[in-house]
């Protein structure tokens, strides 16, 4: 019932924002999207006090020739997803406030749409479903950056979308070599578990063929070096609500992706790939960092720190240990949160003093203190230094890569360092020190992005002291994995 | 079979409605008379035998009865679309005959049993089309097209009559079965000659379907016809036209499958390869969506190249006509609106979504589901594309059809982000009728229905 409300409600109010012309489209759209949190956490409150609720589980069918079944549950991993989306997409509408939007309607009904498919990838326990989500999630997004990015959105959005669609489509193939191979009395069958039992049935090389297949797609979306070429211009073009979709929420498909549909899927194919996986994001990670380090311009050196930590996320999950992959769920978490504060900063900067070059900017904390502050809390998390909430993914995933290889940590180890270094310096050129150009003035915050700031930075602090009850979701949630592993 | 006679019977009263004066009732007479032969389709469907006559020559069985319900659909919707082309022009009542007579060799081609039924169903099929591609009588790329299209076309109906001569040379029957035992019976010392009748067959056929490398025909043809009568040949024509080749070498040739695979998986690889790379770099829509159809005939010839001899093949096939005619339709008859200014290429797109919301949405739907994005029928026809390749040995086959799919995204988006990113050039009012807006409408509502409920087409080959 829950989990039909939570797909059914962001899809029904997205429907009617695109039929109504209502000027107060926001407000509706932050109304819809605080009742959805409302109901995430009612699910939570029920997963919590009884995990196997009828409440949390719904299988009707859709397609029955093809077995293919509107299964949805939830699980330890899917209520902690399903709550970072319901609790950011409100923050996402909130941060939107102080800008105008021609089309207003199309650009929320958009998000909301982008919500229920969201939330369907993470509750899905259908192959087919899941796929159906995943590429459903494309085409919102796809809209909104084209219809309100920056210039040169045409080209940008559309090598997104080519790219996003190439790694999908092997993903599918992957599926569907899987979903032949299931034999439930003599049916096929999309349900997870035939799903997971069906792989495990294949050969060495078979698994490693459809671990390249879907890792390829889950690579593209995170995104993992060499597949993330499309990312920084996205990011940097998309509006800001689009940029923080993909990378608060969106990228996390991808890592759950790995979790729940590549690791317990293909077990034989992750040993025999796995280590090739694991470089290729520990590349990623020291490569993005380098870059990162070289940028003058906020947003893209965000982007670029983005794919360095997605590349510790990912090189944590491959790991396939407990720490790596609780590591990992953690992280996912406070990344989620964190990076949406970040854009949010460069978007009230930009709207502050129409610049995001760094080198132009400096002095803002004499101009507003109190905005200062809020950005050093949230770039504390993003370093995730101890006490803050990215502090405790960050420790377990360095962990859990210890344990696969001490070489592998030791390069992955640098995200630490070289992200405090850009972060660090990047703040120190922006809010410390003197006024560089006196013609930029920062006043006072509004009050929309005060709160949203304020919340988050709420959020970075009273995880980082108190991270107990994620994290012993999390726990739950690795062991589930690992014991399909083993 | 009664669908073919009431089609038959319109023709020839269609005919005698010049001599009458009956113009005015003519549109409503056609509509009707596809709805009955429709109807009478949908109710033999029922039955739980096939239907035979002429001796055995067509049969109405259950995938011929499918194939003809997705072209009597599509042939509705398209008499309503099309209604403003016979209006200009003066020779109304012939173009009215023309269609209808293509439209009864489309449905023999659905359901032959016998190689002379299938040479009167191209024949029937193909020579109003290439009356009809040249009926702009008076532009010369019509014209150029209609000639084109006559050329080529009887060069492959004269490789198709000797295919069967050859065929008939060593098997000594016309008839499919009887071919399909004959096979059977010697199979290891079959003719050379036999195996030579199938090969040109073949490229009949590969012709017929506009398939790479015999496709030079349909970029020019398609661009010179007037739009509504291209987007005729690439929906009714094109689905006969696989019904046909589904049957001959499904039913007919399967059981020397090893021989014609290896070279309709060349044929296939090269249409995807070829199609989607030249319509990568077109800047006409209309030539674009040429390509894009010859692209769409390696994904269909990969159903019959799978050969699964189960009924998954006939289901994905008929799927896949049906999801792409739908789209097709829609997406011409955006076209032929956004053509009436003279200009076919993507900048005539520029701006549509602020110029005409509604035309921009149904456009990009129709898009979306060319290129095979869920919830739309170009996803689940993909999807059972895929489906039946995967037991093959032809894997590289799928990994080539993955690329070149994402390629085709590249060329339908081009028209999406031509319609919401590029500016308008000029600020025309778009004047669009009811009855094409209708059914425009309903191209989008069964591209949507398809893509939600896949299962009222998926199963009804559950027999």
């Amino acid at each position: 019932m829950l989990t039909l409300l939570l797909i059914g409600l962001p899809l029904l109010a997205s429907l009617l924002l695109f039929a109504s012309k209502t000027p107060a489209a926001r407000n509706l759209a932050m109304i819809f999207s605080l009742a959805e949190f409302v109901i995430a956490l009612g699910a939570w409150y029920v997963f919590s006090t009884n995990p196997g609720s009828s409440l949390l589980q719904v299988n009707l069918t859709w397609v029955e020739s093809l077995n293919i079944h509107v299964n949805l549950s939830i699980s330890a991993l899917s209520i902690l997803m399903v709550l970072l989306t319901c609790f950011l997409v409100p923050l996402i509408i909130l941060s939107s406030f102080q800008s105008e939007y021609e089309n207003a309607n199309s650009f929320y009904a958009l998000i909301l749409l982008m919500q229920m498919a969201l939330v369907g990838v993470f509750m899905a326990n259908d192959g087919f479903l899941f796929y159906v989500f995943w590429e459903l999630a494309l085409i919102p997004i796809y809209f909104i950056c084209l219809l309100w990015g920056g210039e040169n959105r045409g080209k940008i959005t559309f090598k997104f979308f080519v790219y996003t669609l190439f790694g999908s489509l092997f993903m599918l193939i992957g599926l569907i070599y899987l979903y032949n191979h299931t034999n439930v009395e003599g049916l096929k069958s999309w349900y997870i578990n035939d799903l997971y039992n069906a792989g495990r049935s294949l050969t060495d090389t078979q698994q490693s063929a459809v671990f390249w297949l879907i890792f390829i797609a889950f690579a593209i979306k995170m995104p993992v070096f060499p597949f993330h070429t499309w990312q920084p211009d996205t990011y940097v073009n998309a509006p800001t609500q689009g940029t923080m979709l993909l990378s608060g929420i969106m990228l996390k498909m991808a890592t759950f992706g790995a979790i729940k549909w590549l690791l317990p899927l293909v077990p034989l194919g992750v040993q025999e790939w796995g280590n090739t996986a694991i470089v290729l994001s520990v590349i990623g990670i020291v490569y993005a960092s380098l870059i990162a380090m070289a940028q003058k311009d906020f947003k893209r050196l965000i982007a670029y720190s983005s794919i360095a930590h997605v590349g510790l996320i990912s090189a944590g999950i491959l790991s396939a240990n407990q720490q790596g992959i609780q590591g990992a769920i953690m992280q996912m978490l406070a990344h989620g949160v964190n990076v949406v504060g970040l854009f949010l900063i460069a978007d009230i900067i930009f709207r502050h003093t129409g610049t995001r070059e760094m080198s132009k900017l400096g002095g803002i904390r004499s101009m507003n203190g109190n905005f200062s502050v809020l950005f050093l809390i949230v770039l504390l998390g993003s370093v995730a230094l101890p006490l803050t909430n990215g502090f405790v993914g960050e420790f377990l995933l360095i962990n859990g890569v210890y344990q696969y290889s001490a070489l592998i940590a030791t390069f992955a180890g640098l995200t630490v360092i070289l992200g405090a270094v850009y972060m660090l310096r990047a703040y120190q050129t922006m809010m410390l020190g003197e006024r560089r150009d006196s013609n930029i003035t920062f006043g006072s915050l509004h009050k929309s992005d005060k709160v949203a700031l304020m919340i988050i930075a709420l959020v970075v602090i009273v995880f980082g002291v108190y991270p107990g009850p994620l994290n012993a979701i999390a726990e739950q949630a690795t062991k589930e994995i690992l014991m399909l592993l083993n | 079979m009664k669908g073919l006679l009431i089609l038959s019977a319109l023709g020839m009263l269609a005919m005698l409605a010049q001599i009458f004066q009956l113009k005015k009732l003519l549109l409503p007479m056609v509509l009707l008379g596809i709805a009955a032969a429709f109807v009478s389709n949908a109710m033999e469907w029922q039955q739980t035998f096939s239907f035979e006559y002429f001796d055995n020559m067509i049969s109405f069985d259950k995938p011929a009865l499918a194939f003809s319900g997705v072209i009597l659909l599509t042939a509705f919707l398209w008499f309503i679309v099309a209604h403003d082309y016979f209006k200009t022009g003066t020779h109304m009542v012939d173009h009215y005959v023309l269609v209808l007579f293509a439209l009864v060799g489309a449905l023999m081609l659905c359901s032959f049993k016998n190689m002379t039924t299938l040479f009167l169903g191209v024949e029937i099929l193909s020579i109003p089309m290439y009356v009809l591609a040249a009926s702009k009588k008076q532009d010369v790329r019509s014209n150029e097209a209609g000639f084109k299209y006559l050329i080529m076309g009887s060069f492959a109906s004269g490789f198709l009559l000797f295919g069967i001569a050859l065929i008939y040379g060593a098997s000594g029957t016309f008839d499919l079965a009887g071919i399909s035992t004959y096979i059977h019976n010697n199979i290891n010392d079959l003719p050379l000659f036999f195996y030579l009748g199938i090969l040109f067959i073949l490229v009949a056929m590969s012709f017929k379907v506009s398939a790479a490398p015999f496709h030079f025909w349909a970029p020019d043809v398609y661009e010179g016809s007037p739009t509504l009568i291209t987007a005729l040949m690439s929906t009714v024509v094109k689905t006969a036209a696989f019904a046909a080749f589904m049957r001959l070498y499904l039913m007919g040739f399967a059981e020397i499958s090893q021989f014609w695979a290896v070279l309709l998986s060349i044929i296939i690889a090269l249409s995807l390869i070829i199609a989607n790379l030249s319509a990568a770099m077109q800047s006409s829509v209309k030539r674009m969506l040429a390509y894009s159809s010859i692209s769409h005939a390696g994904f269909m010839l990969m159903v019959v190249l799978a050969n699964q001899r189960s009924n998954i093949s006939i289901d994905a096939l008929l799927y896949y006509s049906l999801a792409y005619s739908v789209g097709s339709i829609g997406a011409f008859a955006v076209l032929y609106q956004v053509g009436k200014s003279g200009n076919e290429t993507f900048e005539a797109f520029n701006g549509l979504g602020k110029r005409h919301p509604f035309l921009a949405f149904c456009m990009a739907v129709a898009m979306l589901s060319l290129a095979g994005i869920p919830i739309t029928a170009g996803f689940f026809a993909k999807y059972f594309v895929f489906t039946t390749m995967i037991g093959t040995s032809y894997k590289w086959l799928l990994i080539l059809a993955v690329i070149t799919s994402a390629i085709g995204a590249y060329y339908y988006l081009k028209v999406i982000i031509a319609m919401y990113f590029s500016p308008a050039s000029g600020k025309e009012e778009m004047q669009v009728e009811g009855s094409h807006k209708l059914v425009i409408a309903i191209s989008v509502i069964l591209t949507l229905a398809l893509g939600l409920v896949p299962g009222l087409v998926a199963e009804v080959f559950k027999f």
